[in-house]
């Protein structure tokens, strides 16, 4: 029973992909609180499909695709503001016009000059298979400076995440501490993509963080709690995954899914008995 | 006159006009507020209140005109309790110490901070609610503690978006009283009501906006028939009671006799 548990760490390429799935899980969960918090579940979800984009065509092209999604992520980025600006079209329209066609044209670029369905099924679902050394630091770096960014600013992104219009009039520069929000977000979607996948990214940015806000009523609380759930599904997705034999990301996303089905009906309860026991003051 | 006995001005607005695509919210405003006031900002839905309040933070640019600051001047802004996301994960403490942006690392607070924070928090009668969180607060408290992050900047100039919106008597009454303490002691305050009676009747000065200035001076000035119909657009009748100005709406017994179904007599 136990060697059974144990089988899976004989194989490298197993490890690669655990230590990348619980980093980036950890990762995740740590952004996923200003994703949740500011009502940005749609620009994670729409960032993913635009770097799928730029990924397929970094791959037709023959660049490394760290270079070539990066660049796309950022145009995108800019594209998606310059729209929103015009009042009359709105930010999630925006989202959804641009990030929308980014993947049109990576699926395109990809049915045209891509070697077919392997490359875009691995892109659209993550591939534990392909992870490389690269990857785990990738992660690893990626991961270090948002925590170090965090742990610096805290209050200022506390500020400007709770309350930016103040924060703006009491002297925080609230466009560069959410320009710096945008690029960790895009740091973290371009590290973790490879492994979670287009599609399901958005899903680990969501869950831990909406899991983490259920457990608690602080935010520097939600800021550890949300990553170590995130890494818990991380790690116990892909162990699940290799036994059940289920596609690695999936799993993972199921995992975490389940501690916020768990947390989602314990707290039901506990919530309904502190109603009954609310006085007013 | 000996020009040094006016008080130094903290913000002077200059023709100012701010315009959201095209359509003029705030029109050739010229007015100062000196060290030492007390206004309050009056003016009907969409009279560019708000934006005059965000033209003097500096939140909006300023289409033509402009707005002077004095140099280094501290200024706090309280928002519109209608505006703060009352779900985010955050206890009183949290919330008031946010403003000190460049202190500490993570969410830590040095010894004389959290001092300082529960002065501030006893001031305004917190200190038994500074843990919780703040959708678990009354009315009163909730506007509260948005005075008391306002505060715990240490502002030369407060600013406040309709401080007694959507509060009850009491609580209104209360906010009333905290903020005549900390104009006697030495604070500027600038806000926006649509209270005229229960807050603008009561402030040393008052300006009357529609876009543009309609009138600015004592309530008993101000609060006429003749500029509150420039104002707002509708007849109104103002009683002086106990030396006070009070405002009633002109027409109010058509309305009333209307939907009793009374017959006039």
């Amino acid at each position: 029973m136990l060697a059974t548990l144990f089988e899976p760490f004989g194989y490298s390429f197993f490890n690669n992909g655990l230590a990348v799935a619980t980093l980036a899980g950890a990762l995740c969960g740590l952004l996923g609180v200003f994703v949740v918090l500011r009502g940005m579940s749609y620009i994670g979800h729409g960032l993913s499909h635009a770097v799928f984009g730029g990924a397929a065509a970094s791959a037709v092209v023959g660049i490394n695709y760290f270079v070539g999604a990066g660049i796309w992520a950022v145009v995108s980025g800019v594209l998606i503001g310059r729209i929103a600006r015009r009042r009359i079209i709105g930010a999630d329209a925006a989202i959804g016009v641009v990030t929308t066609a980014s993947f049109a044209i990576g699926l395109a670029l990809l049915n045209r000059y891509g070697q077919a369905k392997k490359s875009i099924e691995a892109v659209l679902f993550g591939s534990v298979l392909g992870v490389e050394r690269a990857d785990i630091w990738a992660v690893s770096i990626v991961a270090l400076l948002v925590a170090v960014f965090i742990v610096a600013f805290y209050r200022r992104l506390l500020f400007a995440t709770f309350d930016p219009d103040v924060a703006q009039v009491t002297g925080v520069r609230v466009a560069w501490v959410e320009a710096m929000v945008m690029m960790m977000l895009s740091l973290t979607i371009l590290v973790t993509m490879r492994v979670i996948g287009t599609l399901l990214i958005s899903a680990l940015l969501v869950i831990p963080a909406a899991t983490s806000r259920m457990l608690t009523n602080s935010f520097a609380r939600m800021l550890w709690i949300s990553p170590v759930l995130g890494a818990i599904a991380g790690f116990v997705g892909m162990n699940a995954a290799y036994h059940l034999d289920t596609s690695a990301s999936a799993t993972v996303i199921l995992a975490a899914a389940i501690g916020f089905v768990a947390v989602y009906a314990a707290t039901g309860i506990r919530g309904r008995v502190r109603v009954a026991h609310v006085h007013h003051i | 006159m000996n020009s040094l006995a006016i008080p130094q001005a903290l913000i002077e607005c200059h023709e100012l006009t701010c315009a959201y695509d095209g359509a003029v919210a705030v029109d050739d405003v010229s007015m100062a507020v000196r060290r030492g006031d007390f206004v309050g900002v009056v003016g009907p839905s969409g009279s560019g209140k708000t934006t005059l309040l965000k033209a003097i933070l500096g939140s909006v640019q300023p289409a033509s005109g402009h707005v002077h600051r004095l140099q280094n001047l501290k200024m706090a802004y309280v928002p519109q309790v209608e505006s703060v996301d009352w779900n985010f994960p955050v206890t009183v403490l949290e919330t008031v110490v946010m403003t000190r942006t460049r202190n500490g690392w993570w969410s830590r607070m040095a010894k004389e901070e959290r001092d300082q924070a529960e002065r501030v928090l006893h001031r305004l009668g917190l200190v038994d609610v500074s843990a919780r969180h703040i959708r678990e607060l009354s009315g009163g408290q909730q506007q509260r503690v948005f005075i008391a992050r306002a505060l715990f900047h240490r502002p030369e100039l407060l600013v406040l978006d309709e401080p007694t919106s959507g509060v009850d008597v009491r609580t209104r009454h209360e906010v009333l009283h905290l903020l005549a303490d900390l104009h006697d002691e030495g604070l500027s305050i600038v806000l926006t009501t649509h209270d005229l009676n229960g807050l603008a009747a009561h402030l040393p000065r008052v300006v009357c906006i529609n876009r543009r200035i309609v009138a600015d001076g004592s309530p008993r000035d101000v609060l006429t028939p003749v500029v509150l119909e420039q104002t707002y657009g509708a007849a109104m009748e103002v009683l002086i009671h106990g030396g006070m100005p009070v405002v009633l709406e002109s027409g109010a017994d058509h309305v009333a006799r209307r939907l009793s179904k009374l017959t006039t007599s």
